[in-house]
C-alpha cells in the first residue's frame, strides 16, 4: 500500500523558488544483509525518482543501497506556472507510485 | 497556514511545552536531548519525520470500518484531536472493569476486538504502530500524566522491581545503567535517562516505527538476557513505572532516535 | 585515530575470510572515474553537510549545495554522491536543470561504517567540482537480536 508523505507550498509566486520535499514509505532491502538463517535478504529498493512540473521534467534522482529505508528527498523547483507536479517513485518488483499535487501560481 | 510555517509552529508549541516540563529544577533529560542536532531537526520537522508516514496511514485506519460491528474508531470517538487529546499520557491504564493494566496498545486491541468485532492486530505490526503513533500524535507536547487509579500501584511496584533486577549474562539493571549511569558514554553513544517520551518511535535501528516493548526487548538482548515472551506482563508493569518516572515530562510523538 | 592507521586498519579487515566484499577506496575512485571519463575534478563550489557524528549509519541526513546560479546558460546539470566503504561505491545521482533554481539536494544515506563521502557536480559548460567530507559512525548500545 503506497504510503506517501509530500510537502509543497499550495501557492506561489511567479519565479520564486520553493522547496518540494517527499518521503514515502519503502523498506529500501539492500541485498547485503543477511536474513535469521544466514542467507541473504533479497534486494528490494526504489531505483528512480522523478519529479515533473506540468509534464517537464525537473527533478530525478537514481537510487542505490545506499539510500535509507523510507526514502526522503528534498529539491528545489522554480515556480513557473500554475498546475501540477507529478512525483514517480519506481524500483524492484515491479514497484511503481505516483503522486501529485497543484501548485497555483500567481 | 503554510507547511512550514505550521512546522515552525509545532517546533515552537513543543519546546515551549518542554521548557516548561524542566522548569522549577526539573533535571531530568528526554533521549532526545542526548540527540545530535540533526536527528532533533528530523523529529521536530513533520514533513521530514519518517514516524509521521505511520502517523498519516493511522489517521487513513481512524475513519476506516473494521470488523463485522463495522465500525471505525471514528464512529465511536470522533475526531481525533478532540477524543483522543490527553489519552496517550495516561496510559498504561485499567479498563473500567478490567483485572490488569493494559497499554495504549492493549487498549487499541479492547476496542478492536468488544466494538468493532474485529480480529486483533498483530503486536509490532505496521497498522497497529499506525493507529498508535495516530493517538499519541493527539497527545503532543502534553505533559505525561499516570493516573492515580489506586488499582496500578501492585503493578506499578511490579515495575519498579523489575527496573531494579539484575538481569542477563551481564548480570545488568535498567537502573544500574539508565539512574546510576545516565549521561556517560556506552560505545560512543551517551546514555540516556530512558524515559518513554518518545513512543511510539522512529528508531533508526529499525528503520521503522517500533513500540515502547519493541524497544525494552532490545535491552534485554543487549544485556544478554531472554527477551521476556510477547505478551507478558511485564512489559506494561515496567512502563507503568517508567511513564511514573516521566510524569509531568513532555510526550514527543512520533519520536524518532539512534 | 589519523587516516592512514584507519586505512591500514580497514586493510587488514578486508583480508578476514567472513567479511563481505566493500567498496574501498580504490573502487571508490573507478566510480567516479565512469562518471567523469577523463575530465578533471575541481575541488570547490560543492558543499556536503553531514552530522560528524553519526548515532545510527542507517539514517544519515545529507544535503548537497552546489553554488551555481542555475541560469539556462549556467546552472548544475548533475550531482553524484560516493561512498569509500559500504558494499558498493555509489550513494545517488540526480540530474538538475535551470528549472530547480537552486541547486540543493537533500536525501538521508546509509554508512556501514567510519568513512569519507565524495559529492561530485557536474555544470552545464562540461566541468566537475567536488567536496568530500570524513564521518565517524557510531552505533548503540542495545541492538535487535535478529536470529
Amino acid at each position: 500500500m503506497a504510503n506517501v508523505l509530500v510537502n509543497a507550498p499550495k501557492s506561489a509566486k511567479r519565479g520564486a523558488i520553493v522547496e518540494i520535499k517527499a518521503l514515502i514509505l519503502h523498506p529500501m532491502e539492500t541485498g547485503f544483509r543477511p536474513g535469521p538463517n544466514g542467507t541473504i535478504i533479497p534486494r528490494n529498493i526504489i531505483e528512480r525518482f522523478t519529479a515533473r512540473w506540468n509534464g517537464a521534467e525537473i527533478f530525478s534522482m537514481d537510487m542505490s543501497p545506499a539510500i535509507s529505508a523510507n526514502p526522503f528527498v528534498s529539491f528545489f523547483a522554480v515556480a513557473t506556472e500554475s498546475g501540477t507536479v507529478r512525483l514517480r517513485w519506481t524500483g524492484d518488483q515491479g514497484f511503481a507510485v505516483e503522486e501529485q499535487v497543484a501548485i497555483t501560481v500567481e | 497556514m503554510s507547511a512550514p510555517r505550521v512546522a515552525a509552529v509545532v517546533a515552537i508549541v513543543f519546546m515551549v511545552s518542554y521548557a516548561a516540563a524542566q522548569v522549577g529544577g526539573d533535571k531530568r533529560r528526554s533521549g532526545y536531548r542526548d540527540m545530535g542536532e540533526a536527528l532533533q531537526k528530523m523529529q521536530d520537522d513533520d514533513t521530514a519525520n519518517p514516524g509521521m508516514l505511520f502517523v498519516q496511514l493511522g489517521g487513513e485506519l481512524w475513519s476506516r470500518k473494521a470488523g463485522t460491528a463495522d465500525k471505525s474508531c471514528a464512529d465511536c470517538h470522533g475526531e481525533a484531536s478532540a477524543s483522543m487529546k490527553g489519552v496517550a499520557v495516561r496510559y498504561p491504564a485499567m479498563a473500567r472493569d478490567g483485572d490488569r493494566p493494559l497499554d495504549l496498545e492493549g487498549r487499541i486491541d479492547l476496542c478492536r476486538t468488544e466494538h468493532q468485532k474485529a480480529e486483533r492486530l498483530a503486536p509490532e505490526s505496521r497498522d497497529l504502530l499506525a493507529l498508535e503513533a495516530f493517538v499519541a500524535r493527539q497527545s503532543r507536547g502534553m505533559p505525561i500524566a499516570p493516573p492515580a487509579d489506586p488499582r496500578l500501584a501492585p503493578f506499578r511496584a511490579q515495575g519498579a522491581a523489575l527496573w531494579r533486577q539484575r538481569q542477563g549474562q551481564l548480570n545488568l539493571s535498567c537502573a544500574i545503567c539508565h539512574d546510576d549511569n545516565a549521561g556517560k558514554r556506552l560505545a560512543g553513544i551517551v546514555i540516556p535517562e530512558a524515559h518513554p517520551t518518545g513512543y511510539p518511535t522512529y528508531r533508526l535501528e529499525w528503520q521503522v516505527l517500533g513500540s515502547l516493548k519493541r524497544r525494552l526487548r532490545n535491552c534485554l538482548v543487549g544485556f544478554r538476557a531472554d527477551p521476556w515472551p510477547s505478551g507478558a506482563s511485564d512489559y506494561v508493569a515496567l512502563e507503568l513505572y517508567l511513564m511514573e518516572r516521566a510524569k509531568g515530562m513532555a510526550l514527543e510523538a512520533p519520536g524518532v532516535r539512534p | 585515530m589519523d587516516r592512514r592507521r584507519f586505512l591500514a586498519g580497514t586493510a587488514v579487515l578486508a583480508v578476514l575470510p567472513l567479511a563481505p566484499a566493500a567498496a574501498t577506496p580504490d573502487s571508490m575512485a573507478a566510480a567516479i572515474s565512469r562518471v567523469i571519463g577523463n575530465a578533471g575534478v575541481t575541488e570547490g563550489r560543492v558543499a556536503l553537510d553531514l552530522p560528524p557524528l553519526i548515532e545510527n549509519g542507517n539514517t544519515v541526513p545529507l544535503t548537497v549545495s552546489v553554488d551555481s546560479p542555475m541560469t539556462a546558460a549556467d546552472h548544475v546539470k548533475a550531482i553524484h554522491v560516493f561512498n569509500e566503504k559500504n558494499p558498493q561505491p555509489n550513494v545517488f545521482s540526480a540530474r538538475l536543470s535551470e528549472r530547480n533554481g537552486k541547486a540543493v539536494v537533500g536525501t538521508r544515506i546509509k554508512l556501514g561504517d567510519s568513512q569519507r563521502i565524495v559529492a561530485i557536480a557536474e555544470t552545464s559548460d562540461g566541468k566537475f567540482w567536488s567536496a568530500s567530507a570524513d564521518v565517524i559512525v557510531t552505533l548503540a548500545a542495545c541492538l535487535e537480536d535478529l536470529t
